[in-house]
C-alpha cells in the first residue's frame, strides 16, 4: 500500500465535499475490492473517502410506491438479513463472498465498482431499480456502462436504491471456482406488466439483460419456454475456466434454473 | 477398548493449544533488535537479458539502507541442487547455475533482479519501484516439447538445449519391453498431463537473518521443514560458512507439503546481508510473492502404455513423460520425476516388464520439486488410469482386472529397483468392497440419473517408497545427502525426559505422537515427555521432514535412543536394588526384580543417575542422555484401496464428490486420530488437484492462475464427509516399530480415483470418453462432453 489518508464523514455533505476537493480523492465503501487493490498498489489516492459511518445512506425501509429502498451504505449481510420482503434479493446478498465480505462489503460499493462478475448489478437491472445518487435517480437500464463502467462522475456518490419488488423471482448463481464469483449469474423477475432476466459474470460487457428470454417468459414463465433458445459465445468471457461458448451455454442453464426457483 | 495414551491411543495434540490460540512462534513473529527489511525486486517477464540496472535514484529514497543486484553474489556458490541424476547414456544431468540474484538474464517471472534493505518494508517496496532496469525481452519457452525442439530459445544460453537429462529405467529392460508390448494380446495406451500445482502452504516463507560481530556466528530463522539440511547446503555450497559457525532455527512452521525443504535464494540472502551490514534482515513473503517463488509441483506429460496377455495378466508398462523442471534445478527437483516416480511403476502388480522413459526439460516457469507425494502421485495416477481404461476396453471388471494382477506374495522384489516388505492387497480390496458399499451403487446411480445427474465410481490402488531414507540406496541413485535420523534422549534428574529429533514438525503432530511412543517404552505418562525439534543448535543433525520419514525414520532412532537409555536405567537399578541386572523387569515405570516384591520406581532410578550417591561408577558414568542415528536398510512401502464416488451435472459439467471411502495400510499405528488428519487432508490436496488446482502459464510466461482469484484452493463445501479406515495393518518388517508412513497417502491415492470416478460417470451417461485431464473443472467437463457429442 502507498501511504494515504483516510476520512470518516458522518454526513453526505461532508462526503461529497472531501470527494470534490480533489481528483485524487476517492470513495471508500465496504473496501472488499478497493482495499485489496490498495495493497497490491495498483491505486495510489491521496485521501479515501470511508462512507461507512453516513448513517443517512444506510438501512433498509419501504417508500411509498411499496418499493424496498436500501442505503448505499448497508452490507450484504444487513440485505441478507433485512429485505424479506424481498426474498430473491435477500437470498442473492446471503450468497455473496464469504461472511468477513458480507460483513463488509456494501451494496453501494458494489453497484459503483461494477465488477462484471458481481451479483449485485444483476439484480438492479433484474429488478428495474432506480439508483440514487447525491444528484440524481438513475434508472438501471441507463446506468451500467460495461465491465467497471458507470454513469457515475467523478465525485458522485450512490446514497440508495430503489427495488420494485416483483410478484416472483430469483437468483441463480454458478460459481467460479477459484474466487466464487458468478461464472454466470441469472436474476429472474416476473412483474406484473412482464419479465426481466439479468445476466452477470458472462458478457465482456457486463451485466446485461437478456431481452428474448424476457420475451418468451413473458407469455410463459416457465423454463420451457427458453428450452430452445440459445445465446453465442462471441462477446462473452473466455478465460482459464471457461470458453465463451460455455458462458453462453450456462447462461441458458441458469436462467432455467432461476425460472424454475422462482416457481 | 480405545487406549488411553502410548502407542494406539488417540491422545490429543498438544501443539494445538498454542496453534489455536494465536500463542505460537512462528518465524514471522521473530523481530531482533536493530532488524532491517528486505524487498526483492522481481522479473515481471518470463525470459530477458538484463542490459543495465540503475539503482542510483532508489538508493537515495528515505530509508534506503542497501540495494544488492547479482553482481554483489558473482563469488558466492550456486544454490546447489542435492540430487544427480545420470541419463540413459551414462552422462550427468545439465546442472545450470543458480544465481541467489539474477544474473545477466531473468528466467521466469518472479526471478529475482534486486534486493532492496531498508528501515521499513514499505520503504524498501518503494525505492524497488524507483530502480531502473533495462531488460530486453527475450521469446519465453513454456511449452515442454516446444523447449526440445531444434532452435527453440534456450533458458541458459551456457547448456546445448534445455534437456536436463534424458533418464531411462530400467535401461537394459528397454528391448525386453519393446517386445513384450509387440507381442502382447492387448495394447492400452494413455495421454495425460499431471497437471503443475501451486504449493500454497498457511504460512508464507519467512526468513531472518542475523550475524553475531562478536563471535562470527550467523543465524537463520526460516521456514523449513528440515533446518540441518539448510544449514549443510547454505553453509558449504552458498555462503562458505561452516557449521559450527551457522546456526539454522526452523520454530513454528505452518504447513509445507514439500515446499519448504529447498534452500531458496532468499535464506541466503538474508544471510549473507545480516553480515554485510550488521543487521538482522528480514524478509516475509507475500502469498502473491509465494505464487512466483515458491518451488511448484507435479507438471508432467505421459504416454503411458499397459500390455495384457490374452488371460488378462500384465506383461509389460511402457511410458514417456516429459518433467518440468521449470528455469532452475530445485533441491531435490531431479529425483522427483525418477527415483521417486519410475521406481513406483509396478505400483500393486506384478507386471514382469516395466520401462520408464523420462526427458526433463528446463522452460522459462518457475521451478518445480517434490510436493506431497512426489513422484508417486504422478506414477500412481498414470498406471491406475490406464489399468481404468485396459478394464472399459477389454469388458472387464476394473476391481478383478486389479485383483488378478496383484502382488501377493511378499517380500516381492519389483522389476523397478525396490523391494516391497509387506503388504496384502487383496485385504485392502476386501475391506473397500465392504466399507463403501458397492451393492448399493447401483441404486445409488439410479436416484442420482432419476435427478438428471450422472454417478461414477472410481476405485484406485497404490503403493508408496516412503520412511524415504536407506542413505546406501539413495546414495547409489544420485543422492548427495544421507537419510538417516537422529534422536537425542535426555532423561532429567526428577523422570521428566526432553526427546530432540532431527525431524521436523510443521503441522504433523510429533510433539504428541513422538511422547506416546516414548511413554509406552518406560510406561510413563505422556506428559512427562517433551519434543524438541527444529534449531540446529540443540537438536542431533538430523533430516528433518518429508517423504512420510518421521515415525518411521525418526520416531526409529528415538526408539533406539530410548533403548539405550532403559539399558543403562536397568543397570542403575539393579545396582540400587543389588540385584543381578538379567532379573530386572521394567512395566509401568517400575523397575522390579523378577520373583521378588523388590522394587524402584523410574524417578529414583532418574535422581540416582543425576546424584549419584549410591551408583556404580566404575561401571557406567552418572546421567541419563543417549543418542541414536537410525538409517534402515529398506523404504516402507504404505499401500492403499480407494472408492470415490461422484456426481457429474451434464448441463453445467460441474463434478461433486458425493462418497469417498479409503482402506490404508499404514502398517501400525501410532495415534490413530493424528493418522485420520493427514488422510483427511492428503485427500483434500488430492482432490484439489483432480478437481480444481489449475496451476497456468500463458505462452509468454505469465502466471494465469496467480492469486486466489484463479488459482482454486479446494475448500471444506468442495468434499463430503471422509470415511477413512487404517486398521489391521501388515506391520513394516524392518524398523522396530512396524511403521509405514501415512502423511502422503490420501494425496497419492485420491486424484486418480476421482478421474475414474469422472470417466465412469460420463460412461454411463453414453459419452464415450476415456480422458478428461485434471483439473476437471466444469468447463472442461462440458466441452469435453460436447466434443464428445
Amino acid at each position: 500500500m502507498y501511504a494515504f489518508d483516510i476520512e470518516r464523514p458522518t454526513t453526505l455533505a461532508d462526503a461529497v465535499k472531501l470527494l470534490a476537493a480533489s481528483d485524487e480523492n476517492q470513495a471508500l465503501g465496504g473496501g472488499q475490492t478497493l482495499i485489496p487493490t490498495l495493497k497490491q498498489r495498483l491505486a495510489m489516492p491521496e485521501v479515501l473517502v470511508s462512507l461507512t459511518a453516513i448513517d443517512e445512506i444506510k438501512g433498509i425501509s419501504e417508500d411509498d410506491e411499496g418499493r424496498l429502498c436500501i442505503g448505499a451504505a448497508t452490507t450484504h449481510a444487513e440485505v441478507a438479513a433485512g429485505a424479506g420482503k424481498y426474498p430473491a434479493l435477500a437470498a442473492l446478498a446471503g450468497n455473496i463472498g464469504d461472511p468477513a465480505v458480507r460483513n463488509r462489503g456494501t451494496i453501494g460499493g458494489s453497484l459503483a465498482n461494477n465488477d462484471p462478475s458481481a451479483c449485485y448489478p444483476a439484480a438492479a437491472l433484474g429488478s428495474g431499480a432506480i439508483i440514487v445518487t447525491n444528484t440524481r435517480e438513475i434508472a438501471a437500464d441507463d446506468y451500467f456502462e460495461g465491465m467497471f463502467a458507470t454513469v457515475l462522475d467523478e465525485g458522485e456518490i450512490i446514497t440508495e436504491v430503489k427495488f420494485p419488488v416483483p410478484e416472483k423471482a430469483a437468483y441463480m448463481k454458478f460459481e467460479q471456482p477459484a474466487s466464487r464469483f458468478a461464472l454466470v449469474g441469472a436474476f429472474v423477475a416476473k412483474y406484473a406488466d412482464g419479465v426481466r432476466v439479468a445476466v452477470t459474470g458472462a458478457s465482456e460487457e457486463g451485466v446485461f439483460r437478456w431481452s428474448e428470454a424476457e420475451a418468451a417468459l413473458g407469455s410463459n414463465f416457465s423454463p420451457d419456454a427458453i428450452e430452445r433458445l440459445s445465446l453465442s459465445g462471441d462477446g462473452m468471457i473466455s478465460d482459464l475456466h471457461g470458453s465463451g461458448e460455455y458462458r453462453a451455454h450456462l447462461v441458458g442453464v441458469m436462467t432455467k434454473r432461476a425460472v424454475a426457483a422462482a416457481g | 477398548m480405545p487406549k488411553d495414551g502410548g502407542i494406539g491411543a488417540s491422545s490429543k495434540r498438544r501443539e494445538d493449544a498454542r496453534f489455536l490460540t494465536g500463542t505460537g512462534n512462528y518465524t514471522d513473529d521473530i523481530n531482533l533488535h536493530g532488524q532491517a527489511y528486505v524487498h526483492f525486486l522481481r522479473s515481471d517477464v518470463a525470459h530477458g537479458k538484463i542490459n543495465g540496472i540503475d539503482t542510483s535514484g532508489a538508493e537515495a529514497m528515505p530509508g534506503v539502507i542497501r540495494i544488492f543486484t547479482g553482481k554483489d553474489f558473482e563469488s558466492a556458490g550456486s544454490i546447489p541442487c542435492g540430487w544427480q541424476v545420470t541419463d540413459r547414456f551414462g552422462e550427468p544431468m545439465k546442472e545450470p547455475r543458480h544465481p541467489i540474484l539474477a544474473e545477466g538474464k531473468v528466467r521466469h517471472v518472479g526471478d529475482p533482479i534486486a534486493a532492496i534493505v531498508a528501515e521499513t518494508r514499505e520503504q524498501a517496496r518503494d525505492a524497488a519501484e524507483a530502480i531502473e532496469l533495462d531488460i530486453e525481452d527475450l521469446p519465453a519457452v513454456i511449452d515442454m516439447k516446444a523447449a526440445l525442439e531444434d532452435g527453440s530459445t534456450k533458458v541458459h544460453d551456457d547448456l546445448s538445449d534445455n534437456l536436463c537429462f534424458d533418464w531411462g529405467f530400467v535401461e537394459e529392460n528397454k528391448q525386453a519391453v519393446d517386445d513384450a508390448i509387440k507381442s502382447a494380446a492387448h495394447v492400452t495406451t494413455l495421454e495425460l498431463i499431471n497437471n503443475r500445482l501451486v504449493p500454497n502452504a498457511m504460512e508464507p516463507r519467512v526468513a531472518v537473518g542475523d550475524f553475531n560481530r562478536g563471535t562470527g556466528e550467523h543465524t537463520l530463522y526460516t521456514t523449513s521443514q528440515n533446518p540441518h539440511v539448510i544449514r549443510l547446503l547454505m553453509g558449504a555450497f552458498v555462503l562458505n560458512i561452516p557449521e559450527h559457525k551457522l546456526r539454522v532455527v526452523a520454530p513454528d512452521v505452518g504447513g509445507g507439503f514439500g515446499s519448504k525443504i529447498y534452500h531458496y535464494a532468499e535464506e541466503a540472502f538474508c544471510t549473507y546481508a545480516a553480515r554485510e551490514l550488521n543487521r538482522p534482515v528480514k524478509w516475509t513473503c507475500s502469498r502473491s510473492e509465494a505464487f512466483l517463488s515458491d518451488a511448484q509441483a507435479r507438471d508432467h506429460v505421459t504416454k503411458i502404455e499397459l500390455a495384457l496377455d490374452a488371460d488378462n495378466n500384465f506383461t509389460a508398462v511402457r511410458t514417456e513423460t516429459y518433467a518440468n523442471m521449470g528455469a532452475y534445478l530445485s533441491t531435490f527437483a531431479p529425483s522427483i520425476p525418477t527415483w521417486l516416480h519410475g521406481t513406483l511403476m509396478a505400483g500393486n502388480y506384478k507386471t514382469p516388464l516395466i520401462y520408464v522413459n523420462v526427458k526433463a526439460v528446463f522452460t522459462n516457469t518457475v521451478p518445480v520439486d517434490a510436493y506431497r507425494g512426489a513422484g508417486r502421485p504422478e506414477a500412481t495416477y498414470q498406471l491406475e488410469r490406464v489399468i481404468d481404461k485396459a478394464a472399459r476396453e477389454l469388458g472387464l471388471d476394473p476391481i478383478a482386472l486389479r485383483r488378478q494382477n496383484f502382488v501377493t506374495e511378499f517380500p516381492y522384489a519389483t522389476p523397478v529397483a525396490v523391494e516391497y516388505d509387506s503388504g496384502d492387497f487383496h485385504r485392502l480390496m476386501d475391506k473397500l468392497e465392504s466399507r463403501a458399499d458397492f451393492n448399493g451403487f447401483a441404486a445409488r446411480r439410479a436416484a442420482s440419473e432419476k435427478n438428471g445427474k450422472l454417478r461414477g465410481l472410481g476405485i484406485n490402488c497404490f503403493i508408496e517408497a516412503c520412511g524415504i531414507a536407506p542413505s546406501h540406496l539413495v546414495g547409489q541413485l544420485g543422492a548427495r545427502a544421507g537419510l538417516y535420523e537422529s534422536a537425542t534422549v535426555r532423561v532429567n534428574a526428577t523422570g521428566g525426559i526432553t526427546v530432540m529429533t532431527g525431524s521436523h514438525s510443521h503441522g504433523q503432530g510429533h510433539e504428541t505422537v513422538f511422547p506416546q511412543v516414548v511413554a509406552d517404552m518406560i510406561g510413563i505418562d505422556e506428559s512427562m515427555i517433551e519434543i524438541e525439534h527444529g534449531d540446529t543448535a540443540n537438536t542431533p543433525m538430523g533430516m528433518g521432514t518429508y517423504g512420510s520419514r518421521s515415525i518411521a525414520v525418526g520416531g526409529s532412532a528415538m526408539v533406539r535412543a530410548t533403548e539405550k537409555i532403559i539399558n543403562k536405567a536397568r543397570k542403575i537399578a539393579a545396582h540400587l536394588m543389588e540385584a543381578s541386572e538379567a532379573d530386572i523387569e521394567l512395566k509401568d515405570g517400575q523397575f522390579s526384580v523378577a520373583g521378588t516384591d523388590k522394587s524402584v520406581a523410574w524417578g529414583d532410578v532418574t535422581l540416582a543417575a543425576y546424584v549419584p550417591h549410591n551408583y556404580p561408577l566404575e561401571e557406567i558414568e552418572p546421567g541419563l542422555e543417549e543418542t541414536a542415528f537410525y538409517d534402515p536398510n529398506n523404504f516402507t512401502y504404505p499401500a492403499g484401496a480407494y472408492a470415490c464416488e461422484v456426481e457429474v451435472d451434464p448441463d453445467t459439467g460441474k463434478v461433486t464428490i458425493e462418497r469417498f471411502t479409503t482402506a490404508d495400510d499404514f502398517g501400525n499405528v501410532i495415534n490413530p486420530m493424528i493418522v485420520d488428519g493427514q488422510v483427511h487432508g492428503g485427500l483434500v490436496q488430492g482432490i484439489g488437484q483432480a478437481l480444481l488446482e489449475n496451476c497456468s502459464y500463458d505462452a509468454d510466461g505469465q502466471l494465469l492462475s496467480a492469486s486466489y482469484m484463479d488459482y482454486a484452493m479446494p475448500r471444506a463445501d468442495d468434499v463430503p464427509f471422509f470415511s477413512v479406515d487404517h486398521s489391521n495393518g501388515t506391520a513394516c518388517t524392518h524398523n522396530p516399530l512396524g511403521v509405514k508412513g501415512c502423511g502422503e497417502a490420501g494425496a497419492i491415492g485420491s486424484s486418480p480415483t476421482v478421474v475414474n470416478a469422472v470417466v465412469d460417470a460420463l460412461q454411463s451417461g453414453g459419452i464415450k470418453l476415456d480422458h478428461v485431464d485434471m483439473p476437471v473443472t466444469p468447463g472442461r467437463v462440458w466441452q469435453a462432453i460436447q466434443s464428445a457429442k
